[in-house]
């Protein structure tokens, strides 16, 4: 498992310039996600729904990267494991639930790709596939059409596992990146597992980040839970990448609380004690904490929102069980473009 | 001990050029070497190849340099990347010139990861460039494949219609040319999947033109080119922005007897195979394909209604090679217009082709070998 520092006190969000409010928001952001991926595992469970792939664990490092994006300008190509991203370049709860169910009026892809493969040109948010590390050289190559389209002052973002990190893309990523001085953030959310895989198993370095030094950027590690260090590591490497200084690598160290997907069984290759103690530092129990002892949000404030989301959660999931199914005798249609389009 | 290693090389070297089987000087280089020391013949292939040969028109690698050119001119969000397109103009010069001209943004030398760079375009593609992306020989195209099936290939698809990678991936292709295993391969079968188009032209207006529309196409398009065609033929070439457009076959020689339905290099050898029958009263209609994703379906069918004999050539390996999807066509859709079994002539089912000359030579589809297939299928 990913070495987690033993639970610390949250950075405080003012020594990164944070307002009260920014960390409220950011707060709501990590919420959200939390809900409506207890949501989906507990609809997928209930056998509504096929399949289901878990963020529990990863919505802080996704929040505080969030807020540090500006998704008018910048471009995500996230992995699938990024509902939390998702939420933040504009997907709405109730989209979300049709992509879960695979309806035809699912506006990622019309119900023909599975769950959480996010994707919306005019949100900025590359299509994804299921193949590991595939997304990363296109969000080089993004970086790269911004620079030949003369877009200033926006940056793209690439996220993925430490799993996917084995993959050569990563490294011809890497290095195309680095030696065009791109603005790519590569945000290695690295929650300890490839499916059953440990870090030790995977890696002969004990750290993602490492692999930087090798194409001469920075390479940053940063708590993953800890939301507000996030916001602050993917803030300055966006700065950087704006001010033509390069690609940073960024770390985030977590922990999967959930098995890979709905089809896993984690107690083969992990113990409930493991669980049960990365549970002890897991980001939402922490970020609950700061809020009350900070004084940001009462107990009570945070159940009302927490009642706010779950009523929205539970109007999205009774719009998409009823949305209209994709209709079979599209089956064939939009495999290509109209030519006089691109002519 | 210098001289007595120089000796040893001498006396070994007269023995090696003695033993059977081997290749001649001429074989192996040839007059049109335009790229200095580094190139020689594998880069430059032999001329030879029946067409329109002539020294006033323009060859195939020109027409290509010049299809580039135009369309970078035209597009400002058209650009290039591969390996060694820059300065050194691409190990063909399909890039001559162009980095002088565009500016080393728009003309970018990548380094040696093709799937990196190949997904490195379809980011550029997503966010509205247009890349072309040269990858050096068909042969290295393997490292890129995920890119180009997971994502290329789906791409349009998956985002039901919102995401379009207005791309060419372009690749030189097929042997003849002493290039070994690794610089003769012809994969084009495997990129017939849907969502990506296939284009493979056999003559320099059709490279031209269809690379032009190619580049242009709001669609991925894979786009070989054969190797043995870059200088074998020229053709003039039209001064204005003339477009082939992809999908379309073009009869390259109308005929009675039967049909050779066939793209690429062998399009000219099946032409040669055709002229040599005339005398004897066979008279073949040569189909040259053009596009093998998508392929011309109703072309293929009316000249099989005319002919009502079908042979399809191809340089690859027969068994699953791109002649199975057509002998399958046909005999699903014009199996009453035949007179005859539809037959295939392609390569031997071994790996790859061999190096050395005589090998090679049994493992290509030549004029010879098409002329035999002919006879037998006319005398059916």
């Amino acid at each position: 498992m990913a070495t987690l520092t033993a639970i610390a006190p949250l950075t405080d969000h003012r020594t990164v310039g944070l307002s009260d409010d920014d960390a409220i928001q950011i707060f709501d952001v990590m919420l959200r996600t939390r809900e409506i991926d207890e949501r989906m595992w507990a609809l997928n469970r209930q056998g509504k729904a096929p399949f289901v792939v878990p963020c529990r664990g990863q919505e802080a490092a996704q929040a505080g990267a969030a807020w540090a994006l500006d998704p008018k300008k910048d471009w995500l190509f996230p992995h699938y494991r990024d509902l939390g991203l998702a939420l933040w370049f504009g997907f709405t709860t109730n989209e979300l639930f049709l992509m879960f169910f695979a309806k035809g009026t699912d506006s990622i892809s019309g119900g023909r790709q599975m769950t959480h493969h996010f994707g919306s040109q005019a949100r900025h948010v590359a299509s994804i596939s299921a193949p590991l590390g595939t997304q990363i050289p296109h969000a080089v190559g993004g970086a790269y059409a911004m620079r030949l389209q003369g877009t200033t002052g926006a940056v793209t973002i690439t996220c993925f596992g430490e799993g996917t990190s084995s993959k050569g893309d990563f490294y011809e990523a890497c290095s195309l990146a680095a030696l065009h001085k791109l603005p790519v953030i590569f945000l290695c959310e690295n929650n300890g597992y490839a499916i059953s895989v440990p870090m030790s198993k995977q890696s002969p370095v004990p750290n993602v980040a490492d692999r930087a030094a090798a194409f001469g950027f920075p390479g940053v590690i940063v708590d993953g839970t800890d939301p507000f260090a996030t916001y602050a590591a993917v803030r300055d490497a966006r700065a950087r990448g704006v001010a033509g200084e390069g690609p940073t690598l960024i770390e985030a160290k977590m922990y999967r609380l959930l098995p890979h997907t709905s089809d896993d069984n984690d107690m083969t290759y992990r113990t409930r004690e493991e669980v049960r103690q990365a549970e002890e530092g897991e980001p939402l129990r922490r970020i609950v904490e700061y809020m009350q002892a900070r004084g940001l949000l009462s107990e009570d404030e945070i159940a009302a929102r927490r009642a706010r989301i779950r009523k929205e959660i539970a109007a999205a999931v009774a719009a998409a069980q009823s949305a209209p199914e994709a209709d079979p005798v599209t089956v064939a249609d939009r495999v290509y473009a109209p030519v006089e389009e691109g002519i | 001990m210098a001289v007595s290693t120089r000796s040893t090389i001498e006396k070994e070297l007269t023995e090696a050029a003695a033993a059977p089987n081997r290749m001649t000087a001429t074989e192996h280089h040839d007059s049109h070497d335009e790229h200095g020391p580094v190139a020689h013949g594998l880069f430059s292939p032999p001329t030879g190849v029946t067409g329109t040969d002539s020294r006033s028109g323009v060859t195939m690698i020109e027409a290509i340099n010049q299809a580039l050119a135009e369309e970078m001119e035209r597009d400002p969000r058209v650009f290039l990347l591969g390996e060694d397109i820059g300065p050194r103009g691409g190990v063909f010069g399909a890039t001559k010139g162009l980095i002088e001209r565009f500016g080393p943004e728009r003309v970018l030398d990548t380094p040696i990861a093709e799937s990196g760079f190949t997904g490195f375009g379809i980011g550029a593609a997503l966010l509205g460039s247009v890349p072309v992306i040269e990858i050096q020989f068909a042969d290295f195209i393997y490292s890129a494949l995920e890119q180009i099936f997971s994502e290329m290939a789906k791409m349009h698809y998956r985002s039901n219609g919102d995401a379009r990678l207005r791309m060419v991936v372009r690749a030189p292709i097929g042997g003849g040319i002493h290039g070994g295993f690794y610089h003769s391969q012809s994969p084009e079968n495997l990129f017939v999947v849907p969502g990506l188009k296939v284009a493979m032209p056999a003559t320099p207006s059709d490279a031209k033109g269809m690379l032009k529309a190619a580049i242009r196409d709001p669609n991925p398009v894979i786009f070989f080119e054969h190797k043995r065609l870059y200088r074998s033929l020229r053709e003039p070439m039209p001064e204005d922005d003339v477009l082939v457009p992809l999908g379309m076959a073009r009869i390259a020689r109308p005929g009675t007897t039967l049909s050779v339905i066939t793209y690429g290099a062998t399009v000219h050898e099946a032409i040669k195979a055709a002229g040599s029958l005339m005398a004897d009263g066979i008279d073949a209609e040569v189909l040259d394909l053009r596009s093998l994703q998508p392929y011309d379906k109703p072309a293929i069918l009316a000249s099989i209604a005319k002919t009502h004999r079908a042979l399809v050539v191809h340089e690859a390996s027969k068994t699953n090679g791109f002649g199975a999807e057509l002998a399958a066509f046909i005999a699903d859709e014009a199996f009453m217009e035949l007179d005859a079994p539809v037959r295939r002539l392609a390569a031997p089912d071994s790996p790859a082709m061999p190096y050395n000359h005589l090998l090679e030579s049994a493992y290509l589809v030549d004029a010879a070998k098409i002329a035999a297939a002919m006879r037998e299928l006319a005398a059916f």
